[in-house]
């Protein structure tokens, strides 16, 4: 195969990376989507192996044995819950990749630049292992986090800020020295101590990011694993890869806008990491408190409000998949289905770890997708719907976020539950969410606390609800 | 300790104070419990049902009363020919029933002497916890459906709107007067029966809960908060009440309906509905006057009676709970039960009079001879709970920003363009082919990616992780390069890309196999 046809070979499936990204814009598409996606990995694979610069087929195909069997098996085995671990560990394997590829790359001897071209490769190959590194280790915090690890509260080192500013700096003093340096054995040298410090920046950035931000924080190493791909792609001139790491990259990015807006914060502030480190939260701790008393209600009770509902809105949090009560969930809305009840979802764009992280799981205990709806499209049918069951959710419910100006999350859209006729909150007890804001919801004269285990209390309910 | 139930004497009164469901989880909190031969019989409820569920069956008042060391009724104790409940109770005995101590003082005093200790269920406060055992909530609700039965039943004309064959009938309107948890019940009875319900209330707030009934909210039109102490009406002034009065006569001449629920607690009901309103109603009309024990709402209500006046019929019946005995006694014996519930802490049959408890305080009007009438006030205001945000805080100060705000994005593309200019005069054009393709890519990235449904997140974020794996043509290149450590390196990246590549896609695929349509 000589240059050309590896190059149309490429240009094919440029074109069917973008097929696939817009096959998923609606899930009837987005099969087929994921097959064009297929197609365009192997023919560019295959036309690369095939083409004229890779000699040594063997080797090739028995590490892609090794590592596609590896990626199968963990395809095969993860849970559905476990699906933000799994995304944060495939972000590491792509930066690591990356770092590994750039290092090669400035050791190939092949490789003869001069004057401009030979300070931009140098570039484009430091830049790639720093934006590999960062992705990387922050990858590798973030798979902790996310599988119960390390301690998902965010962990402040006094001045970091300071601390990321000297990294930067140092990071681009060294590129510079990096440069001016005559022959290859010295620069390494160089290329192994950025390494360390962006491997350092990685872990340190996301080790300051709580829990609930997390779908930012892996949105954006999606995003960082694009950049890495396509300085890879700067690195060996190679088109292919830059289109295809711009793609993700804009996607990661994209994804973390979403992310931001969904809790009103800004990319910089949550990337900065804590919350509610700014003024007037505490004035709000003071005025804000909710007064009132909470009313629980029984399983039973909760049975019996839904058969008299006609209309339901199940808001799911990442309580239940931390419960595992979806499956449950799925099998209530069958039994008030069946009895002709109208049930639908809600799902905040921040509920749970991930970027629709609410919606696989819901489509894993196989509730169809159009019940399940997201915030713009059914925030207004609250003040029309009998029941509004809020699973294991906290601040994406809060009223505080429209009320009370002062309160950390003011701002913040939110699922208006409270309208509905009644609303029941299942919690484990009266802790406070994520962001440490009360919520007023609680004490609201139209709501009742289920207090329990979600799955537990779920199974209950549904046990009631096929009595009754 | 034993709980005893007797057979209400009042005149008409067929409530019980307990139902077999009821005595059942009375028996599981330890007490025993026993009724007066008959006792339920005019609510439906034989002896047999009682004594089905462990219920003793006594033959008479007197051995009831004597052997029980709670007594639970309906209607307060009173003197009846041949049975003075006052002197039935036992000295030092417990006494839970409707008791109104503001209307009689009398009863009080008699209570008091008897060294009893009583709970009035009128007297339970109207705070969120003890919402389980507002036993007047329980009955303005039966009274509030009630009175649109009542007036179905005097009405000559269908609810609802038809068109049949033989003509077309309209709809009758209802004018409901007091959204309280009465005036509520009806517009939700009104509107189920099929007609136009309009409602108002001296309350603004409750315009919400009327309108969610389905319900037109007929506000009126003067400025004047009518939110009393505890989520109460309270008297209002004389603007506003001619205000009101202009307001009622308009629907007065419009409805062929009218049900008052007007109640100001501790006082005579407010006259709403003058004579000259009733005369001004079409002839057939019905109004159902649901403060006729206060005295009435309507000028020409007689309590207790139905009278035609000007043509139009005024239900004025005192006892519509007692008309629906069962389904009354049913949800007072149950109101019964959870104050009972939080006053036998240890579940033992004992029961405890904690007057540190604010809902057991409230209703405590007698505690062992001694008056504890009336109780402080209420903490706070239900509705209000809340609901009033603090005074909004002094804007922070705002900082002069340095650079005017319609600036900003001309300078940020002015930087940019300066810094692409830089680049495209010292780049060679090599790598400008290469930029000019990634500005490209991001730019269909950013336009393809805008259309993912978000429920699609998550595939998409493992489907660009995939794809983000061909960085593996890097490591394929590499490995044909000489140098060992190169080939190491290249064979360790194309290892890790291939978990990723073939994993990404395998999870994507799981993933996208699992959403589906209804069926």
């Amino acid at each position: 195969m000589n240059e050309g046809l590896v190059t149309v070979s490429y240009i094919a499936a440029t074109i069917l990376f973008i097929l696939s990204l817009g096959g998923l814009s609606n899930p009837e598409t987005s099969r087929r989507g994921n097959y064009y996606g297929m197609v365009g990995m192997a023919i560019a694979v295959i036309a690369t192996v095939l083409g004229p610069k890779v000699t040594s087929v063997v080797p090739i195909v028995i590490a892609m044995l090794i590592g596609g069997s590896i990626g199968l098996t963990a395809a095969k085995r993860v849970q559905m819950t476990q699906m933000p671990e799994l995304v944060a560990a495939m972000h590491s394997l792509v930066g690591l990749a990356a770092v590994l590829i750039g290092f090669a790359s400035y050791l190939d001897p092949s490789a003869h630049f001069t004057g401009v071209e030979k300070t931009i490769h140098e570039v484009e190959i430091y830049i790639g292992i720093l934006i590999g590194a960062v992705t990387f280790s922050g990858s590798v915090i973030a798979f902790g986090k996310l599988a119960g690890k390390i301690d998902g509260k965010p962990l402040l080192l006094p001045g970091r800020h300071v601390l990321n500013l000297l990294g930067l700096l140092t990071v681009i003093w060294f590129c510079n020295l990096f440069l001016n340096v005559e022959s290859g054995g010295a620069g390494i040298l160089f290329l192994v101590v950025m390494t360390v410090i962006a491997l350092a920046f990685g872990v340190h950035m996301v080790m300051a990011i709580g829990g609930a931000d997390m779908p930012v924080v892996v949105s954006m190493l999606n995003s960082y694993s694009g950049w890495a791909a396509a300085a890879t792609g700067f690195m060996l001139s190679n088109d292919l890869l830059i289109v295809t790491g711009a793609l993700v990259g804009s996607s990661g990015a994209i994804l973390s806008f979403i992310m931001c807006r969904a809790m009103n914060r800004n990319f910089v502030s949550v990337i900065a990491g804590g919350f509610g480190t700014g003024g007037g939260s505490s004035a709000a701790a003071l005025d804000g408190q909710p007064q009132g008393e909470v009313q629980p209600i029984s399983a039973e009770d909760t049975a019996e409000l839904m058969r008299n509902a006609s209309k339901i809105i199940f808001v799911p949090g990442y309580g239940m998949a931390v419960a595992q009560a979806q499956h449950t969930v799925f099998e209530i809305t069958k039994a008030l289905r069946e009895r002709g009840i109208d049930v639908h979802f809600a799902i905040h764009p921040v509920a749970g770890r991930m970027p629709g992280h609410m919606n696989v799981l819901l489509a894993e205990a196989k509730v169809p997708y159009d019940i399940v709806a997201e915030m713009d499209e059914i925030n207004d049918e609250f003040a029309a719907t009998d029941l509004a069951m809020v699973i294991g959710a906290n601040d994406i419910v809060n009223p505080a976020a429209q009320d009370d100006p002062n309160s950390p999350i003011a701002g913040m859209p939110v699922l208006e539950v409270w309208k509905a006729k009644t609303s029941i909150v299942m919690k484990r007890s009266m802790a406070s969410g994520y962001a440490g804001v009360d919520n007023p919801l609680f004490y609201k004269e139209n709501n009742r606390m289920l207090f329990g285990d979600a799955k537990k209390m779920l199974d209950e309910v549904l046990t009631a609800l096929r009595a009754g | 300790m034993r709980i005893g139930i007797p057979k209400e004497l009042h005149a008409g009164e067929k409530r019980v104070a307990t139902t077999p469901d009821v005595a059942a989880r009375l028996i599981k909190l330890g007490y025993q419990v026993a009724i007066e031969h008959g006792a339920g019989a005019a609510a439906d409820l034989g002896d047999e049902v009682y004594r089905a569920v462990g219920v003793d069956i006594l033959p008479d008042a007197a051995s009831l009363w004597q052997q029980s060391d709670v007594v639970l009724k309906v209607r307060g104790p009173a003197e009846h020919t041949g049975a003075d409940e006052f002197t039935l109770l036992r000295e030092g005995g417990t006494l839970i029933s409707f008791l109104w101590p503001a209307q009689n003082p009398a009863s009080m005093e008699k209570l008091a002497a008897r060294r009893a200790t009583v709970l009035a269920m009128d007297s339970v406060p109207r705070i969120s916890r003890a919402q389980k055992a507002d036993a007047l909530s329980s009955m303005a609700n039966i009274a509030g459906y009630r009175a649109v039965i009542e007036a179905a039943q005097h009405f000559g004309r269908f609810f609802t709107g038809q068109v049949t064959a033989a003509g077309k009938v309209p709809p009758a309107k209802i004018f409901i007067i007091g959204a309280g948890v009465a005036g509520l019940a009806a517009i939700g009875a009104a509107n189920g029966l099929g007609a136009i319900v309009r409602a108002t209330d001296t309350r603004p707030e409750v315009g919400d809960q009327i309108r969610s009934l389905g319900a037109e909210f007929v506000p009126v039109d003067y400025q004047e908060e009518g939110t009393g102490v505890g989520g109460y009406a309270k008297v209002m002034s004389e603007g506003y009440l001619k205000a009101q009065r202009e307001m009622i006569a308009k629907q007065c001449k419009e409805c062929d309906v009218v049900i008052t629920t007007a109640l100001i607690p501790g006082k005579p009901a407010p006259t709403l509905i003058t004579a000259e309103m009733v005369a001004s109603m079409q002839p057939g009309s019905v109004i159902v006057d649901l403060a006729a024990e206060q005295g009435g709402n309507c000028e020409l209500t007689v309590p207790g009676e139905v009278v035609e006046r000007h043509g139009v019929k005024i239900v004025a019946y005192t006892d519509l709970p007692s008309r629906m005995a069962r389904q009354s006694s049913q949800l007072y014996a149950t109101n019964l039960l959870k104050l009972i519930e939080d006053m036998t802490p240890g579940k033992d049959g004992t029961l405890v009079v904690n007057m540190e408890d604010e809902m057991i305080r409230g209703a405590t009007v007698i505690k062992e001879g001694e008056i504890t009438w009336p109780p402080p006030p209420p903490k706070l205001s239900a509705a209000q709970a809340g609901a009033k945000p603090a005074a909004p805080p002094a804007p922070p100060p705002v900082k002069k920003p340095l650079i005017p705000k319609a600036l900003q994005p001309l300078i940020v593309l002015g930087g940019a363009a300066l810094a692409l200019g830089w680049l495209g005069s010292v780049a060679p054009p090599a790598f400008m082919a290469h930029f000019m393709v990634f500005v490209l890519a991001c730019f269909v990235g950013y336009m393809v990616i805008w259309n993912v449904t978000p429920a699609l997140h998550t595939p998409l974020m493992s489907v660009t992780n995939a794809i983000s794996s061909i960085i593996a043509i890097g490591a394929l290149i590499q490995m044909s390069a000489p140098g060992f450590l190169m080939t190491v390196l290249a064979g360790v990246a194309l290892i890790l890309t291939a978990i990723n590549m073939f994993g990404g896609f395998a999870v994507t695929q799981r993933m996208l196999r699992m959403f589906r349509r209804s069926e």
